[in-house]
């Protein structure tokens, strides 16, 4: 794997708008970061190829599908956040990406604008649009915003002004009048999407993108009951980076390349071939999302002789756990059902969330983890208050649970690595 | 003979063991090149096995034949050594402070570690000991001759020395700001270890252990016995040692 190398396209990235010279370094930083930390593992699944290669083509193969569809008069959207409901954007013939949010690299352009002491996802991502450093960003005809967080809701005020934001407003609460309004946002958020096809999509296109979409949430849940395995057929990292993909890939593709990987890890456990021993720590992490190319934890625990066996997080469990009802006979009941669904996700804004204390315990089970790490990005509220019932919960049954703050800098990683070596010390008793 | 080496922020640690038995210790500065210090110790010694803990562990480990554990294990370990009955240990370093809760039969149960910040390390304690113009033992002297004084509010490194100038420049005698100082970071010390839960002693290790004032300050606020060994900066090292002696009698074994 020698020639792996992330590619560049000055010419692409010029017609996008982009700070070329700037953003020019950035494919080798990532070629070599990658190498580290990816390419550096022993006996990875051959079929996680395909994934190098999207990665490869982060910045130019996946920029010019995004940029065909746009030219063929298709929605491209950009997104922050698991509620989004794609299938909409699916259904009329558009792409949703996951936007980059998890870079240091892109923290001072967006201080330069907002307050230091919020979140480093908003901050990473706002900063890469105006430091014009992510093609992605250049290339959506809108962002889609939302509002779980009061970092996010008041920074999109601001990002309007450098690209079209649309917000949705996600109650925080999930009793009928809070389903009402979420469904009313969902109606509205059809007809921003419509209004750029020209073209108001109907029960049979809808009812196609919930089935894509369902077959993305199967696969990836296939996938993670396979990576469950002990010993470990799968490492955690190249699970992070497929949940990763799983925001920017072409649906239809992307399940056939997770399948295919999932018969290949079939086949591996059938031989007993694995990426650690029956006898490594295995580790659950929980909480905040971790956006490309934020891999600073999965590293640490996975170099410091554990294996991640599960993520309950938005890049996670909370993408995929939830299916939605397929059996809809009309188009009102069909955004019904989708509200429903997006209804069940169970993200830290909302109040009370007890059953996502439910979900970790039940994904600890499942996932034969030994701990849990709870990953909470700085200035995150909501879910770093929850980390106090989190560990209640986890003191009362005897799991072991660390809770951890941080954010993309590499300055705590010295500190963060003694803890999770501690940890592993911990279980290992 | 079995070492074990810490590799801290501020010093590095040895200590020698001979069937259980501390037989040698050192502590010196750590320097630029702390591996070298510390494999020096280990060539000095010529020990069967060697453990390093710290810091500089992984350094250590890239040059020489030895094992790792981190020194929270260590601290643990070398807790027990002098107290065996102890439950929880608050070992206050250059760098770091941690609460560590063990089972009655030595596990480690849980552990918290301040956050990347100097706030309620032995560093902290040295940076408002400079802006008051006191030595490390004037400081805790100075903080040691009065009982009264409302702890300092600000906890980071860089606002908790403007507090002090302001508080100089408000005509505040420096010894009660010392002591005001002392109290904010037992205040922090005790929250710590009050969210891990204490039992009823505490063993308190690391450098700042050695600090009196510091102790006295923790016992009224925990309302507890505080603990603390002969050589509290050592104790890190010690469990590295004993660590050596486990894996050499499970190898022969």
């Amino acid at each position: 794997m020698s020639s792996f190398e992330v590619k560049s396209d000055p010419q692409l990235w010029e017609k996008l708008g982009m700070d070329v010279p700037r953003f020019s370094g950035m494919p080798a930083m990532l070629t070599q970061a990658y190498t580290n930390i990816f390419l550096s593992q022993k006996n990875r699944p051959a079929q996680m190829a395909y994934f190098d290669g999207m990665v490869e083509n982060i910045h130019t193969g996946r920029i010019d599908e995004l940029m065909a569809a746009k030219d063929a008069g298709k929605p491209v959207i950009g997104t922050f956040c698991v509620y989004i409901p794609e299938e909409v954007v699916v259904a009329a013939g558009g792409v949703c990406v996951g936007l980059c949010g998890g870079a240091q690299g892109s923290i001072a352009d967006a201080e330069k604008v907002l307050p230091r002491n919020i979140c480093p996802m908003v901050k990473s991502a706002f900063g890469f649009k105006v430091g014009k450093i992510c093609p992605y960003f250049q290339a959506v005809d809108f962002v889609y915003g939302e509002t779980t967080c009061d970092a996010k809701k008041k920074t999109w005020e601001l990002l309007d002004e450098y690209v079209p934001t649309h917000v949705m407003e996600i109650p925080q609460m999930k009793r009928e009048k809070d389903k009402a309004l979420w469904l009313d946002e969902v109606k509205e958020f059809k007809v921003a999407v419509d209004k750029i096809t020209g073209v108001e999509t109907g029960f049979d296109e809808l009812q196609q993108a919930i089935v894509t979409i369902n077959a993305k949430r199967k696969a990836l849940q296939r996938l993670n009951r396979l990576r469950h395995h002990n010993p470990a057929p799968i490492s955690g990292k190249d699970m992070l980076l497929i949940e990763q993909i799983a925001f920017y890939d072409e649906p239809n593709r992307f399940v056939e390349k997770v399948n295919i990987l999932c018969d290949e890890l079939e086949e591996r456990i059938k031989q007993g071939i694995a990426v650690a021993p029956a006898t490594t720590p295995r580790i659950m992490v929980s909480g905040t999302p971790m956006a490309l190319p934020n891999w600073k934890l999965h590293n640490i625990i996975e170099t410091s002789g554990a294996v991640v066996v599960n993520e309950e997080s938005c890049i996670g469990t909370r993408y995929y756990k939830d299916l939605i009802d397929e059996g809809a006979t009309t188009l009102e009941q069909q955004l019904e059902r989708l509200t429903e669904r997006y209804m069940q996700i169970d993200c830290s804004c909302f109040t009370p969330n007890t059953e996502r204390i439910d979900q970790v315990l039940k994904e600890y089970e499942e996932s034969g983890a030994q701990g849990i790490i709870d990953y909470c990005l700085q200035f995150c509220h909501t879910y770093n208050i929850e980390a106090v019932k989190l560990r209640k919960a986890c003191e009362e049954r005897g799991i072991p649970f660390m809770a951890i703050e941080s954010d993309y800098s590499p300055d705590d990683v010295g500190q963060l690595k003694t803890r999770v070596e501690a940890f592993i010390e911990q279980i290992r008793g | 003979m079995k070492v074990g080496v810490d590799l801290g922020s501020r010093t590095i640690k040895v200590v020698a063991l001979k069937e259980g038995a501390i037989t040698s210790h050192n502590v010196t500065e750590s320097g630029f090149e702390p591996h070298k210090q510390a494999l020096a110790f280990i060539a000095e010694y010529a020990p069967a096995r060697a453990v390093a803990t710290g810091y500089g562990r992984h350094l250590v480990q890239q040059h020489a034949e030895v094992d790792v554990i981190t020194e929270i294990k260590a601290h643990a370990m070398g807790a027990r050594y002098f107290f065996p009955q102890c439950r929880t240990i608050l070992d206050v370093g250059g760098q770091d402070s941690k609460v560590i809760s063990l089972t009655n039969d030595g596990k480690m149960q849980n552990f918290q570690m301040n956050d990347k910040c100097a706030a309620g390390t032995g560093r902290f304690l040295e940076m408002m000991a400079v802006s008051l113009g006191y030595s490390m033992s004037d400081f805790c002297a100075a903080a040691a001759s009065i009982d009264q004084a409302t702890p300092i509010n600000s906890m980071c490194a860089v606002f908790a020395e403007s507090e002090v100038v302001s508080l100089k420049n408000s005509g505040m005698p420096p010894a009660e700001i010392a002591r005001a100082v002392h109290l904010a970071v037992a205040n922090r010390l005790a929250t710590m270890v009050r969210k891990v839960g204490c039992g009823d002693h505490l063993v308190f290790s690391g450098g700042v252990a050695n600090n009196r004032i510091m102790v006295s300050l923790l016992e009224q606020d925990l309302g507890v016995p505080v603990l603390v060994p002969e050589h509290p900066s050592i104790v890190g090292a010690l469990g590295a040692a004993l660590q050596a002696e486990l894996l050499h009698h499970a190898e022969m074994d």
